[in-house]
């Protein structure tokens, strides 16, 4: 039984054809997905409709065995649990510190009053020094999320999205506002989680060379229809103008180091 | 082709100006407005001041009367604004675009803070003496209400303006509504309206005297009673009070301010 599944999915936006058009994969557990297309393909959309942050017109989307579309506000809560996501804008409370930051990710765990009062078990909270430990941030872990640099602060949504104890981490183009180095150490990391913690990650990119790189499978979608469902090795250069509609030589990337002919 | 971009806005500089000019004119015309007497009002009122309009030595006197009066204006200004900006802060978390919980909420919470808001503090406290006479506590409820429609605006354009992106993320983790509220939407906005509680503070502390003439209590009052018997000087040292008062006030909440942004 697949982890995620999405049957026939698709969204209207003002009654207007198609944000997203008849999707339909599944992904297992442990996979890294990567989704990639052009602007306004609908990778967004796709990503959350799988959290219901954005609801389908139509189609099923099960993620556990649970069928999101007729969820309780608090039966909501509690699949949303399950799904951590990051943000190309971090998404983070800035004038508070790394460790509020990362804790904020153990509140759909918690009563009303608890989460409101900011009260987090022991427990929760050595949880949440081992995540920023494994990331790398400890020096950083009473600073005060505006003082820290891009990379660092998307580590930071990394870790919100861990002590979560997430299945599935959605990953919405997590690496567009970070230069080379920072993007290979957050990509780094999403590889790290998925091998050694058996989360599913699934990201979109505009980078098709980290896709390429990194992922198990890479989707590819354009203007809400998936036209590609594979392995990276079996993406060719026709399969990129059906994604992209351009040559693979008239885009920025290089495809041709890994298939000579 | 470039020549024209200039000519229509010199065009449009002219007959903008001409525009201006001509209300002006014209509004001096129908109101019978005589801008010589204007003028010379002036230096006939620069003249009268430096003769009559200073504190003298025999004012002094009045001194341990007016000080417990400016007291209790201050105290009920700062009484008012607080009690105030916790209403204010309720209404504008079901006012706000970003916070709001339905749409009826938000258009009853706009419409009483408009109502409010644009009812002059002078007919407020007419109409409140009706009720209660002239006591301090009409002065009070007139501040009260004052403060609260306009704190309830200035607290939710700061709302609005913290943005939506903490906000998506905490929905995502499986947080609640009053998780995300004191989590992540009151950390983010605080310094802000911690700057437009004061501010409120500094002008309610202002039109208190105001308001203190129509009641008949705290230093307005006291002003109103020296100058309607023509005891000019101590009506001066009246207002070299509260002058003194208002810098005092806006000298503490700068400091206030520096240290909380």
């Amino acid at each position: 039984m697949a982890l995620l599944e999405l049957k026939n999915v698709t969204k209207n936006y003002n009654n207007e054809c198609c944000a997203l058009d008849n999707v339909s994969f599944s992904v297992d557990k442990g996979e890294f997905v990567s989704i990639i297309g052009p602007s306004g393909a609908g990778k967004s959309t796709l990503l959350r409709c799988i959290n219901r942050m954005v609801e389908a017109s139509s189609g099923e989307i099960s993620v556990d065995g649970v069928i999101s579309s007729s969820l309780s506000k608090k039966k909501l809560r509690k699949l949303r649990t399950k799904i951590g996501m990051i943000f190309q804008h971090y998404n983070l409370v800035d004038r508070l510190t790394v460790i509020e930051n990362v804790l904020h990710g153990r509140l759909g765990y918690k009563s009303t009053l608890a989460g409101v009062l900011g009260r987090y078990s022991q427990e929760e909270k050595s949880q949440a020094y081992r995540i920023i430990e494994i990331l790398g941030l400890n020096e950083q872990i009473y600073k005060r999320c505006d003082q820290l640099s891009g990379g660092q602060k998307q580590r930071v949504g990394i870790a919100r999205a861990l002590v979560q104890n997430p299945k599935i981490i959605l990953c919405d183009e997590p690496i567009a506002s970070l230069d080379p180095n920072a993007s290979k150490i957050i990509m780094d990391h999403l590889r790290n989680i998925s091998k050694e913690m058996g989360i599913t990650i699934i990201v979109n990119l505009h980078q098709v060379e980290v896709a390429l790189k990194y992922s198990d499978r890479i989707i590819g979608v354009n203007r809400g229809k998936v036209v590609f469902d594979g392995a990276p090795c079996d993406l060719t250069t026709r399969q990129i103008r059906d994604i992209y509609g351009s040559e693979s030589e008239d885009l920025i990337f290089d495809l041709g180091e890994r298939h000579a002919g | 082709m470039r020549d024209d971009i200039f000519t229509k806005r010199r065009n449009g500089n002219l007959v903008f100006f001409s525009a201006l000019l001509i209300l002006s004119v014209g509004s001096i015309i129908i109101t019978e407005y005589d801008v010589i007497k204007g003028f010379t009002s002036i230096t006939k009122a620069v003249i009268w001041g430096g003769s009559n309009f200073y504190p003298d030595a025999e004012s002094l006197r009045i001194l341990p009367e007016i000080l417990p009066k400016l007291q209790e204006t201050v105290l009920m200004s700062i009484a008012a604004t607080t009690v105030a900006a916790v209403l204010a802060l309720v209404l504008s978390l079901a006012g706000s675009q970003t916070t709001r919980i339905n749409r009826i909420f938000s258009i009853v919470s706009r419409g009483i803070a408009s109502f409010f808001r644009n009812i002059p503090l002078v007919a407020w406290a007419m109409v409140l003496m009706i009720s209660f006479s002239q006591s301090p506590l009409t002065g009070y409820l007139a501040l009260f209400f004052g403060s609260l429609g306009f704190l309830t605006r200035a607290f939710m354009e700061t709302i609005d303006e913290v943005g939506n992106n903490s906000i998506e993320a905490l929905q995502a983790t499986g947080a609640s509504y009053f998780h995300i509220i004191f989590q992540a939407v009151l950390p983010a906005s605080m310094p802000q309206m911690i700057s437009w509680l004061l501010y409120m503070i500094e002008t309610n502390i202002r039109d208190a005297t105001l308001v203190g003439v129509l009641t008949g209590t705290g230093i307005g009052f006291s002003f109103d009673l020296y100058y309607k018997r023509f005891d000019y000087h101590a009506a001066s040292l009246v207002v070299l009070l509260i002058v003194i008062t208002v810098i005092v006030i806006e000298l503490v909440s700068n400091n206030v301010r520096r240290v909380i942004l």
